[in-house]
């Protein structure tokens, strides 16, 4: 299953205190106090286990990849093309072919609108987003509909920060390309129905993307499951490093796609008379990759993989339906979005405070959250707030730290009285 | 708490929760929207000259105690003020918020030494002076909108 529920679910195992131990930064201070890192959907810490990896991989390792018959040119090859053989089994996708690495979901995206959208959209075609997108998830789109001349369509949203299936339905007609819909609304926390969206659309004849950006982190992403035609995540959220991340496309797809960047590594031969692209997945890696970044991405997946992805799920969910119970206690604040699926994204206002005041003052606690409109500035319109507060949960946080923020939050009513 | 109280002094926590000219000013000479992408506040700074001198400052919009309570201090301050005083106005309200007080004249502030606090939270720099920076804009006259990045 790739969603989470609203309703507790299964007690998590989850060791805590070893977890935290995990990684190094949460035992640093911040304004002399702990820190309480509560800003996860922006990006994530990172476990002792991938900084190792990657400080082994400069140490004893280092060299580029897919070049030299040399020894370390092979150990690194080895290390790169096993976190990609990792990415492809924690994404239960069926060939290592379909794992294509980019430089984070906003190059994923724009590598499908370039490649796919150029060839297969045309004057008069659709394309449909939702009204609860990243702009990566906006912008690339509107591109690729601009220089075609093809239409954006929105899916609404309801008042919880769920959309509309039934508006959704009504557009989806034969002129429809592609969907491109957020797994998980990194400003709302909604968890979209991703697997009967896709089966709608593909009966609809349409193609599917998803930003998994907020997916991987939160829940089991099986993309044979879902039967998206397209998967994009970020390493950075996901406990790797930044600068990395995957697009996962169903192959016969990828096989039909142009390249999109021209360089090294992407061709067979090359002479100026003719160049002959390389096979599926290099056919889209140009140029020397991120090395480290594949290989602590590896290494981040295998750690939650230990962890169990379905046991670190629990485990934030709780922390979610805590934090969710604490914070409504609060006079005057209002939580935006309240769907009944929900991953630990918590989105805020509180009456009478601009969030970016109170992002200072939970800033001088050691609080580090997220405030202004998570560059999601069409939602922010909808639900007619200029910006909001957003504390967002990962795998170590814990309900003391949801305490802290409740704390905080009365602190920022004390400033402003 | 004594930073956030330096920061959050009661004028600043005043003109946020009473923002002075916080109006539209129908059939202004020159009128500018003031961003600053990165956390949404959004601005727009009317004025009204004469010749040289201002004669009003009004502004609308939304954004932080920071901004909010900067954009209604400065239309307070301004007013009167020819555009070359007021740019030297804002030329000592930067150094002050940037912390640069060495060429500041405290006498010269009045109200606007309620953001010295300022000068502790660089990431609300661009708070203090989005409207500052609006307002410029407005008297140079050229431009109807500007961002801070």
């Amino acid at each position: 299953m790739s969603v989470l529920t609203q309703t507790a679910g299964p007690a998590s195992t989850l060791d805590i205190e070893t977890v935290r131990r995990d990684f190094p930064i949460l035992r640093r201070e911040v304004r002399g106090k702990r820190l309480v890192y509560l800003d996860n959907a922006a990006t994530t810490q990172k476990p002792q286990a991938v900084i190792d990896r990657i400080v082994k991989y400069y140490a004893e390792e280092n060299s580029n990849v897919h070049r030299g018959v040399h020894y370390l040119s092979e150990v690194a090859t080895e290390a790169y093309e096993g976190a990609r053989k990792i990415v492809k089994d924690f994404l239960n996708a069926r060939d290592v072919k379909e794992i294509v690495f980019t430089r984070g979901t906003t190059e994923s995206i724009n590598l499908v609108a370039q490649s796919w959208g150029r060839r297969n959209i045309g004057a008069g075609d659709e394309v449909i987003i939702s009204a609860i997108e990243h702009h990566s998830n906006i912008v690339p789109w509107q591109m690729i509909c601009d220089e075609k001349g093809a239409r954006l369509r929105i899916i609404p949203v309801n008042d919880q920060g769920e959309l509309s299936l039934d508006e959704y339905e009504k557009m989806l007609g034969n002129r429809v390309k592609l969907v491109a819909i957020g797994h998980i609304s990194n400003a709302l926390g909604t968890v979209n129905p991703i697997r009967k969206m896709t089966e709608l659309a593909h009966a609809a004849g349409a193609v599917v993307l998803i930003d998994g950006a907020q997916g991987v982190p939160h829940g089991v992403v099986d993309v044979r499951d879902i039967d998206c035609d397209f998967y994009a995540f970020s390493g950075h959220k996901v406990y790797a490093p930044t600068g990395v991340g995957v697009l996962y496309g169903k192959q016969a797809l990828l096989q039909a796609m142009p390249p999109w960047q021209g360089g090294g590594d992407m061709i067979l031969s090359v002479s100026f008379e003719k160049t002959t692209y390389n096979s599926l997945p290099y056919k889209f890696e140009a140029g020397t990759p991120n090395i480290e970044g594949v290989i602590g991405l590896g290494e981040a997946l295998r750690y939650i993989s230990g962890l169990g992805v379905a046991n670190v799920a629990a485990w934030e969910h709780d922390l979610l339906l805590y934090a969710t119970a604490r914070l409504q206690e609060i006079e005057g604040l209002t939580i935006i979005g309240t769907a009944a699926d929900k991953a630990s994204v918590i989105s805020f206002v509180l009456e009478g405070v601009h969030p970016h005041d109170i992002g200072t003052i939970l800033d001088q606690e050691g609080i580090a959250v997220r405030t202004g409109h998570h560059c999601a500035q069409p939602l922010m319109m909808r639900f007619n707030v200029p910006a909001t507060g957003r504390a967002s949960f990962g795998l170590y946080n814990t309900r003391e730290e949801a305490d802290l923020l409740v704390e905080g939050l009365h602190k920022v009513i004390e400033v402003f009285r | 708490m004594s930073d956030l109280r330096e920061l959050y002094q009661q004028v600043i926590l005043d003109h946020n929760r009473n923002p002075r000219n916080f109006k539209e000013l129908p059939g202004a000479m020159r009128k500018v929207e003031g961003f600053n992408p990165l956390c949404g506040d959004h601005y727009t700074v009317f004025l009204n000259l004469d010749g040289d001198v201002i004669r009003e400052v009004t502004f609308t919009g939304s954004g932080c105690a920071i901004s909010k309570a900067s954009a209604s201090v400065m239309s307070s301050t301004v007013k009167g003020k020819s555009t070359e005083e007021a740019n030297q106005l804002f030329d000592t309200f930067h150094s002050l918020v940037t912390g640069d007080t060495s060429t500041v004249d405290a006498g010269e502030l009045g109200r606007l030494a309620a953001f010295s606090g300022v000068s502790e939270f660089p990431a609300r720099v661009k708070c203090a002076t989005l409207a500052w920076h609006t307002l410029r804009t407005a008297l140079e006259g050229e431009q109807e909108s500007i961002t801070t990045e």
